[in-house]
């Protein structure tokens, strides 16, 4: 430091040298006593069990496949050569489309979650608990029941069923705000938000009842799927789609990470940082909806996915990361739909469960426990 | 001469309007203190000139252009904030909550290099040694306390390297030790840097001890601006706090040191050199002077 001594404009002499010494003085018993840990490390971890799961679902199960078979069927499958009889037609037509499909969901439902708990700075704020991914079932529903639509034209209906959702909670929520003082209520704007999603999320579920009991049976089968998130209907045509939606969307997601770093240390500190406050959120909103519509058109709403994907990597790398949210979520749904489609037939008489109702079981117990040990951190 | 001046200034919240057709200007070089009483516009204000809130009419410049027509980011190069209430996400460290500081100065992609000569890391290192907070570099900022803290946030405002930064209420919760020790910090910051700095407090004697320029307002206007031997008097204290006083010299530093009346106590004979004390029994009621 240069100048050892420094006027000030009262003429007083002060020796800021002595000054920052006396400072730093107390402090040297503060030091660090636990080492960083290394989220890089945790990371990569949660990769290699997505590598695992894959290979897993794809290898192993009530079907079981050689590394060289795999191999053999694919490149045969590429270059249409001679194909396995039954062999090809299992690992192209169910286990493949299957274990791409469920980490294809799982990043997308793990990067969504991430995405809105972060912005809202509330855990509870997923889409799949304040009815965004109701909004897109109900929507898929209404269009499979009512208007005989298939395909394509049911994914955009529920992609159109999340936005409204989005859209009629964010009005609702900034109502309230409205008519409150000062426009500060950082907090109290989000219990608002996650409050009227949840309302949103129990109408939208009667709603959905309600079309399947006017349905006929075949239709209702159908559009099944849309009430429990389910890997069954996985075909490539739709991991096309899904695979071209999330080549937009992750690029958008890695583009909106950094502007969400600085959102999360409060709305003016971010703008203080230069952040467009207003049009980041509003960017973060419609990617993490687009991100879950979209799952939801390819697998339908694979409960607590989203909800449960950021806190579990939270908990394993010890800090917020989107990439190891998105990894998380694949490991779920991966390991969940291992369980169901491989595991459950074998306790449950050959009764293939949707990968929706073991991720739905798993979510409530792992709920109590992020909330019993989350008070025990504040305590 | 000014950086940072609002011209007629009006702002609102929704319809309820706090300020209208505010002048006033932040002196370049030094330390503007702005005081009045709970709820008279003063943190209003410092959002207005921060560009947190904009203005229902009339302008605020930064070097004679409007701060809302400039690229946010851009601004940000120049106008640092730390606002009143910041909040650190779960689990972040000192280190990383600092670096956020940085971003303005970052392109879109991001900045890979990370060795010790880069210029970001520079200046968060120095932001960590001005604030004397390097010992908690890797620390999480939720073991910290109040004090360390406070000294962490203005560290993440130094690392932006603005020119001007605005501070609201940065004293807030904190011990008196602590309170003068983020002042003495920014004071630091001022005289050596010559940034440029304004500050909203709620503890007027301070506010006259580190102040060069005082800024008092009431009910969204200003009362009165100057240096704080000129500004803050009994007279400006009734007027803005409705509160009798006493106005004295500070001991330490000569600037003026207000000393309340209230009801139950009465000025000390010796005291009263200034004025022959009818007594109060209600703040109300004029002494005669």
């Amino acid at each position: 430091m240069s100048p050892v001594v420094e006027r000030d404009t009262l003429g007083r002499e002060r020796t800021v040298g002595a000054l920052n010494a006396a400072k730093k003085g107390p402090q040297l018993y503060v030091r660090a006593e636990k080492k960083p840990k290394h989220p890089f490390n945790r990371s990569w971890f949660l990769g290699v069990a997505v590598v695992l799961l894959l290979v897993a679902s794809i290898l192993l199960g009530s079907y079981t496949v050689t590394v060289p078979d795999f191999f053999t069927i694919v490149s045969a499958q590429l270059t249409g050569g001679e194909k396995i009889p039954g062999a090809s037609f299992i690992v192209m037509e169910n286990k493949l489309p299957r274990a791409i499909m469920g980490l294809l969901i799982g990043v997308a439902f793990g990067l969504s979650g991430a995405l809105f708990q972060t912005m809202l700075r509330n855990p509870l704020a997923s889409p799949d608990v304040i009815g965004i991914s109701n909004g897109a079932s109900a929507a898929a529903v209404l269009a499979i029941v009512v208007f005989g639509a298939t395909g394509a034209t049911v994914s955009a209906a529920a992609l159109l069923g999340a936005l409204a959702v989005a859209l009629l909670i964010y009005l609702i929520s900034r109502g309230g705000s409205a008519r409150g003082a000062a426009g500060r209520t950082g907090n109290a704007a989000g219990n608002r938000l996650v409050l009227a999603g949840v309302g949103i999320a129990a109408a939208l579920g009667a709603l959905v009842n309600f079309l399947m009991t006017r349905a006929d049976i075949r239709t209702a089968a159908e559009a099944l799927i849309w009430l429990n998130g389910s890997l069954n209907p996985a075909t490539w045509e739709r991991i096309g789609v899904l695979l071209l939606a999330l080549c937009l969307l992750l690029p958008l997601t890695a583009g909106l990470a950094k502007p969400l770093r600085m959102l999360e240390l409060g709305d003016d500190t971010a703008a203080g940082l230069g952040i467009r406050v207003g049009a980041a959120r509003l960017g973060l909103v419609l990617t993490a909806v687009a991100l879950v519509a979209v799952a939801t058109a390819a697998a339908g709403p694979v409960s607590f996915v989203a909800f449960l994907a950021g806190p579990i990597a939270r908990r394993f790398t010890g800090k917020p990361s989107l990439p190891a949210s998105a990894l998380t979520g694949a490991v779920i749904v991966l390991a969940a739909d291992y369980f169901a489609y491989n595991l459950a037939p074998l306790l449950l008489d050959g009764t293939v469960l949707p990968v929706g109702v073991v991720t739905g079981a798993l979510g409530a117990p792992f709920l109590l426990w992020l909330l019993a040990t989350a008070n025990r951190k504040d305590s | 001469m000014a950086r940072l001046s609002a011209r007629d200034l009006t702002l609102q919240y929704e319809q309820r309007r706090v300020i209208d057709g505010l002048h006033t200007e932040i002196p370049e070089g030094k330390v503007t203190m702005i005081v009045g009483a709970n709820g008279c516009g003063k943190s209003t204000l410092l959002r207005g000139l921060s560009r947190l809130l904009k203005p229902a009419a009339g302008t605020v410049t930064l070097d004679g252009k409007d701060i809302h027509s400039r690229p946010a980011k851009e601004l940000a190069r120049t106008l640092g904030l730390l606002p009143q209430h910041p909040t650190a996400p779960d689990g972040i460290t000192v280190r990383d909550l600092v670096g956020r500081g940085r971003y303005p100065h970052q392109g879109f992609f991001r900045n890979w290099s990370h060795g010790d000569s880069s210029p970001h890391d520079l200046a968060v290192r120095h932001a960590l040694e001005a604030t004397a907070t390097t010992e908690l570099a890797d620390r999480n900022v939720d073991e910290l306390s109040g004090g360390q803290r406070q000294r962490v946030w203005i560290a993440m405002a130094l690392a932006q390297e603005t020119e001007v930064l605005l501070l609201d209420e940065p004293t807030t919760y904190l011990d008196l030790a602590h309170q003068v020790e983020v002042l003495d910090l920014v004071t630091d910051l001022n005289r050596r840097r010559g940034t440029t700095v304004a500050i909203v407090l709620h503890d007027l004697n301070l506010a006259a001890r580190y102040a060069d320029h005082v800024i008092a307002m009431k009910d969204g206007a200003v009362v009165a601006e100057g240096s704080g031997t000129e500004v803050i008097t009994e007279e400006l204290v009734r007027t803005v706090f409705g509160l009798e006083s006493r106005v004295v010299p500070d001991p330490v530093s000569g600037t003026p040191l207000i000393v309340p009346i209230g009801r139950h106590h009465y000025p000390a004979p010796h005291a009263a050199q200034t004025t022959k004390t009818a007594v109060a029994p209600e703040p109300a009621l004029e002494i005669a002077s």
